[in-house]
């Protein structure tokens, strides 16, 4: 089909297009570090996860043939980093944010690692749904392109908010998130709540890495993520640790990053690089808008170091 | 109750002082406390030598292990490091041409760890520094060299400084977590160096590598003489020794150091707080700009991608090996950029992937942050005063 000219609608609807297609690991990462923080750790090393996750991803689907099980494997080796990382910051005087900035570089050093074979072949890519089937403009049916995982993002961020508000595990993880010493006397184990709750945002960011490497983009280089797993986190804040925020917040941010190739598609190319920036500089305004010097912030997990 | 945490963190900062005030008490038993202190002050000093190497040791034994995990050889590795970094004239200068921007990118992490902070993007400020020293050399290109070579410097130094200055002014100002702000600003920065290289202040002679304007001859730094290195070396090493002195030997440094410790115990006993953490920052970044004036005028000669070297990532490890002391980081900057320098060397012989090294610096990273957990837990550094860690 040729593409029609829609002139500059164009742009708001590779917008739409692309918060659709690049939002979908910024949910996954954001509800993952959700998780963790709402159990009272920070865990910035989802980078190195993100990128170890998409390069395990992609060579366990090109391994088997189906996108599904490189999803597993992913999820799997991401429950692996946050169960590194949560045993780590057990010990009483490790500072859990330099441990995530280890992890980083540590996840993107064993991901380049072993990624070198994989940077060729072309692995299966997960699946879409074509929401667009009533418009005649192509366009409109590639924008409404929405892969599997994008719903089960939303899913997974209404199950969570569900499990926080209503759920014997939910009430768990946020009272150890709140008062270490309360869990306590509840006869809650909070060293074991903290480390399966980094352990399970591991492997959310995991599955946020095989999106990148089996769909969005699609393939793996060693320049898949540019700092997602990062901005994620601060989206977390900005989304005051609540799953649905966090889900808005991801599609704000993916709309976005969608910005400069959308100016691009219509023929504007002055400026690529700053509009490449315009994510960064949205996440570095929202949590300047959003932080605060001398009051707690709003709906933080009081053990949380990051807000101490 | 505040007045007896200041106190506390007074004397772990500094057992000198309090020796002097147990003297002039001209009792016996405060000559016994001061004795003891010192003693435990060398026990604490002990402390913080050997357990960064012993972790040191560890990571080099994990990865070992992960080596032979893969069918290689720990023992060829650990030679080819010796003979790619250390073992020749070529691969000191190899190493040395490395140390520079590594110890100003280190400090730019340790400085503002004394206050406490843990400010991870120094890479945008050795890349704008880069990017503003080209700038001014080319607009200074007529002026002599003792007058352009320290503009040049001072313009990579006055924008470092700002940019990393800003995220501890938004951590005071604002509460903004300068962890996550500083990466997000390294991302920024190193969109707009690639902005700029490849727009406004691109060489239209450069073609296949957009760069801005080859810097004129006089306007470049040379190598030192007797050593295969450039002069930016020594100034790393100045700027370590400065440092030094600024934390352990001015008020101000003391001032900082409490802060570190115990931010509201600061606040409370009217230290400027606020000024501290900006100033702190700023000279932090001040080092990486600088970093980015040598890497442009001793080494490229120009503004390009190869400025985004990752040096800003490497130093946060140098940083924290050498546990955020100036004198320390030297050593350390010379021992990681022997490492890197014979990562070329390991990748051939070993058919290895370039990633090695970095998943070498992953390990060693967690390992000496596991470390962490180690002070005031082992037997033979436990002291009677300073051990209340």
């Amino acid at each position: 089909m040729e593409p029609v000219d829609i002139g500059l609608w164009g742009v708001p609807l590779a917008i739409l297009g692309g918060a659709i297609r690049v939002s979908t690991p910024f949910i996954f990462v954001s509800l993952g570090e959700c998780l963790t923080e709402r159990s009272g750790r920070i865990n910035l090393g989802l980078e190195g996860t993100l990128v170890f996750g998409a390069m395990s991803g992609y060579a366990v689907a090109y391994e088997t043939g189906n996108p599904f099980i490189g999803v597993l494997a992913a999820a799997l080796a991401g429950a692996c980093f946050g169960l590194l990382h949560g045993w780590i910051c057990k010990f009483k005087g490790v500072n859990d944010i330099a441990v995530g900035i280890a992890m980083m570089l540590f996840g993107m050093g064993l991901a380049f690692f072993f990624g070198k074979p994989y940077i060729q072949p072309q692995a299966p890519d997960l699946p879409a749904i074509s929401f667009g089937f009533w418009s005649d403009i192509p366009q409109v049916q590639a924008a409404l392109q929405v892969n599997v995982l994008f719903i089960a993002g939303g899913i997974l961020a209404v199950a969570m908010a569900w499990m926080f508000r209503s759920t014997r595990v939910g009430l768990t993880v946020r009272v150890v998130g709140d008062s270490t010493d309360a869990a306590r006397a509840m006869g809650l184990n909070p060293d074991r709540v903290r480390l399966l709750s980094t352990a399970a945002g591991g492997a959310l960011a995991g599955i946020g890495g095989a999106y990148l490497s089996l769909y969005y983009p699609g393939s793996w280089t060693e320049g898949i993520s540019s700092g997602q797993g990062l901005m994620a986190i601060a989206l977390v804040i900005f989304a005051r640790w609540n799953p649905i925020n966090c889900f808005w917040a991801a599609l704000l941010f993916g709309g976005a990053g969608a910005l400069g190739p959308a100016l691009q598609s219509v023929g504007v190319s002055e400026g690529y690089y700053l509009f490449f920036a315009a994510p960064y500089v949205l996440t570095l305004v929202l949590l300047i808008m959003t932080s605060s010097p001398d009051r707690a912030l709003q709906g933080a997990p009081l053990e949380l170091s990051l807000t101490k | 109750m505040w007045r007896s945490k200041a106190w506390i963190t007074l004397s772990k900062a500094s057992s000198v002082p309090q020796a002097k005030m147990s003297l002039t008490d001209q009792t016996k038993m405060a000559r016994q406390l001061a004795s003891a202190q010192i003693i435990s002050a060398l026990r604490l000093r002990a402390e913080g030598v050997l357990i960064p190497l012993g972790a040191l040791v560890a990571g080099f034994i994990a990865f070992s292990i992960f080596l032979v995990l893969l069918g290689k050889s720990p023992f060829e590795f650990f030679s080819l490091v010796w003979k790619g970094g250390f073992s020749s004239a070529f691969s000191w200068q190899n190493t040395l041409s490395r140390v520079a921007p590594l110890v100003f990118a280190a400090l730019c992490v340790a400085l503002p760890a004394r206050l406490g902070l843990v400010v991870i993007g120094g890479e945008g400020a050795i890349v704008l520094g880069g990017l503003a020293a080209a700038v001014a050399g080319t607009a200074l290109g007529g002026l002599p060299a003792v007058l352009g070579m320290p503009l040049m410097a001072l313009a990579g130094m006055v924008l470092g400084g700002l940019w990393i200055g800003a995220i501890g002014a938004l951590r005071i100002k604002r509460g903004v977590n300068e962890t996550i702000s500083s990466l997000l600003m390294a991302y920024i920065a190193i969109a707009l160096f690639n902005h700029f290289v490849e727009g406004p202040f691109r060489d239209p002679a450069s073609l296949n590598k957009p760069s801005t304007a080859p810097l004129a001859d006089s306007l470049r730094v040379g190598d030192m003489p007797f050593i295969a290195a450039h002069w930016g070396v020594l100034a790393g090493v100045i700027a370590c020794i400065l440092c030094w002195v600024l934390i352990d030997r001015t008020t101000v440094g003391f001032a900082a150091r409490i802060a570190g410790d115990n931010v509201r115990a600061a606040q409370i006993q009217g230290l400027p707080v606020a000024k501290l953490v900006i100033g702190f920052t700023a000279l932090g970044g001040a080092f990486a700009g600088l970093a980015g004036y040598f890497e442009v005028a001793a080494v490229h000669g120009s503004a390009n991608a190869s400025l985004i070297a990752g040096y800003g990532y490497t130093g946060i490890l140098v940083a924290f090996l050498a546990r955020h002391n100036p004198l320390a980081i030297l050593p350390v900057a010379i021992l990681l950029g022997g490492i890197e320098a014979s990562g070329g060397l390991i990748q051939r012989r070993m058919e290895l992937p370039d990633a090695t090294i970095l998943v070498f610096e992953g390990m060693v990273f967690i390992i000496i942050l596991l470390s962490e957990a180690l002070y005031g837990k082992l037997g033979i550094f436990k002291t009677n005063a300073g051990g209340t860690r």
